[in-house]
């Protein structure tokens, strides 16, 4: 019931910013909400599964790019090319290009194509029940490869620059705080509901599932069920939750490119979520939210300091309170409510 | 009787160290077999092979003439094999009806998975009778005792229908009162069920066991009622030359 009221009040606090946030804020927001979706995904895939994605970087830019590739084309010169390549000498659209210029196209690519890279990858390191510190290491040297892959191809994707100078999203006019308010409210909503369709998985059976592969997936076999599978198909979700994120944050701060995806990006991205608490979807996007804004801070006045310290909060939290801050507002409020602990006699 | 496992000529092999060493054993229909023998004997090696946790070196388990070698462990389950282990492992952070839900569950698609859980199959319900957890439904299965969380290991065996069960040492460290209706439980399982039981407690196998397989070393020593093998000599021997406690007499 109390988790009804706060979501409420969240909603609120969320419609009632463009009122009340200068233009440049609201942006910062919006771009702190895209992080929280992300956190969402980690979330359910960390904190109810087990796995400790490292790379999560790698879908967001996906998404990111999926966009990006198809803005970039609506906006394209006479050429039909976009302006970097015509800068790099690039002559014709290239054929991966191609596809990009349908929206429909490039609207489910933002899903499908992290979904379906996740998906693949799941299966085959799930089934060889990799797991624990192997697999984050793993999603950790793909985020390595994937910004390597990115900023070598100059022509294809923009190199080290990645994709930027977007004027409009669609109909809206992204130099217009109308129009930027639009990519506000779609985010927020975005925002709301991966919550609410995470939730839902959360408290489904397929949830508890999850947590019991997560405690003793060598148990859950004896069940019946293939634990690779129930891992795939999260690490998958997680990943077009990501994804997703990443194609809102290219009309959000008008940008995506490598820096934004690699090792350390998607290593922050997972400190918002411990901090806020793996184990609670609420905690993940304060935390994600909280950190975020806390960056913005810091970063401008010591932008190495805010690498250590946002280092040291990660250690701290996960060896302190592995629950976060939501860990340590359910213990207050149970011992507030001084719920009895009854033992079960054997 | 139709046998429903047929193992023959099994051969396990760990680090050159044979724990089962041309292991026959065959199960019919609806019979409740105890397998006994000293620590060490491959009882619970026996138990992994058939469920597909351990590879064997040689030879075949069958399973309603269906080759069980080479499956990978939920296809076993999903052919009808279920087990139990050692140390009972539940899912301690779900409550103990989400635990029967999530065992009863393994048939469903994926797309009733993601639904919620509304109230209580009549299944689970009866389950959590079996069990004598029914005040307990809604408590996390991590407040169990450890006899309560066996029972909770064969509850969550029984919603799954299963047509063989194999229960690995289900009173190890219970109680007397444990025991006890850990045996009643076990009878009434037997009346509608293939059971295979390891338990190497005298007084348990006395009171519940019809046919007995003796495990020594490896290979199956002995096969028979339970008096036929409490007479054998070469059994006595293995479980005196072992413990006095023990002593099958
Ligand atoms: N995974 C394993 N690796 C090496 N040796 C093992 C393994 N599992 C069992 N063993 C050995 O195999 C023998 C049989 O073990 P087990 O089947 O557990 O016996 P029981 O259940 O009859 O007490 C023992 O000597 C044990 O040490
Ligand atoms: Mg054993």
């Amino acid at each position: 019931m109390s988790g009804r009221i706060s979501l409420v009040l969240c909603v609120v606090l969320l419609a009632v910013a463009p009122l009340v946030l200068s233009p440049f804020r609201l942006g910062l927001l919006a771009k702190y909400l895209c992080f929280a979706i992300v956190a969402v995904g980690i979330a359910l895939a960390w904190g109810r599964g087990g796995m400790l994605t490292l790379g999560q970087g790698v879908f967001f830019g996906l998404g990111g790019y999926a966009m990006g590739m198809h803005l970039k084309l609506r906006e394209a010169g006479p050429a039909g090319l976009p302006d970097f390549m015509v800068w790099s000498g690039v002559e014709e659209l290239p054929a991966l290009w191609k596809p990009s210029a349908n929206p429909v196209f490039a609207l489910a690519a933002v899903v499908v194509l992290p979904g379906l890279v996740a998906f693949l990858l799941g299966l085959l390191v799930f089934r060889q029940r990799v797991r624990g510190a192997y697999f984050a290491i793993l999603s950790q040297a793909l985020a390595a490869a994937f910004v390597i892959l990115l900023v070598g191809r100059q022509g294809l994707t923009g190199g080290t620059n990645g994709l930027t100078n977007f004027s409009r999203f669609f109909a809206l006019d992204l130099t217009d705080p109308g129009g930027r308010r639009v990519v506000y409210a779609i985010t927020a909503a975005a925002l709301v509901l991966t919550y609410l369709a995470v939730k839902l998985v959360v408290r489904s059976r397929f949830g508890a599932l999850l947590v019991a592969v997560r405690d003793h997936e060598d148990r859950v076999r004896f069940l019946g069920y293939d634990p690779a599978l129930v891992k795939t198909i999260t690490f998958a979700a997680s990943a077009v939750v990501a994804g997703l994120a990443g194609a809102l944050f290219v009309p959000v701060v008008g940008i995506i490119s490598p820096a934004l995806l690699g090792v350390v990006p998607s290593l922050e991205l997972l400190v918002g979520v411990a901090l806020g608490g793996r184990f609670s979807l609420a905690g993940a996007v304060a935390g994600a939210i909280a950190v975020n804004y806390a960056k913005t801070l810091f970063s401008e006045d010591f932008p190495e300091g805010w690498l250590y310290l946002q280092g040291g909060l990660f250690v701290l939290v996960l060896v302190f309170a592995p629950r976060g801050l939501a860990g340590v507002v359910e213990a207050a409020r149970d011992r507030f409510r001084r719920r009895p602990r009854e033992e079960v006699a054997g | 009787m139709n046998p429903v496992l047929e193992v023959r000529g099994l051969r396990v092999v760990f680090d050159g160290f044979a724990a089962l060493d041309g292991v026959d054993l065959t199960v019919a229909e609806g019979e409740l077999r105890f397998l006994i023998g000293p620590n060490g004997a491959g009882k619970t090696t026996l138990i992994d092979v058939i469920t597909g946790l351990t590879r064997p070196a040689a030879g075949s388990v069958r399973f309603d003439g269906v080759e069980l070698v080479g499956l990978r462990e939920h296809r076993v389950v999903r052919l009808g094999v279920g087990r139990t282990f050692q140390t009972a492992a539940v899912f301690e952070e779900l409550s103990v009806v989400d635990n029967l839900d999530l065992a009863a569950g393994f048939r469903l698609p994926l797309r009733s998975l993601l639904r919620r859980r509304r109230g209580i199959s009549d299944e689970v319900a009866a389950a959590l009778e079996t069990a004598g957890l029914t005040a307990l439904a809604d408590r996390p299965a991590g407040v169990l005792s450890h006899g309560q969380r066996q029972w909770l290991e064969i509850g969550m065996l029984l919603v799954q229908r299963p047509r063989l069960l194999l229960l690995d040492e289900p009173v190890a460290g219970m109680s007397r009162d444990e025991r006890e209706r850990t045996g009643g439980l076990l009878e009434r399982i037997a009346r509608t069920h293939t059971v295979v039981v390891v338990e190497h407690d005298m007084e348990f196998l006395r009171r519940y066991a019809r046919e007995v397989t003796v495990l020594h070393q490896g290979r199956v020593l002995r096969e028979g009622s339970v008096a036929e093998v409490q007479d054998d000599p070469r059994v006595r021997e293995v479980y005196l030359g072992r413990s006095k406690g023990e002593a099958v007499t």
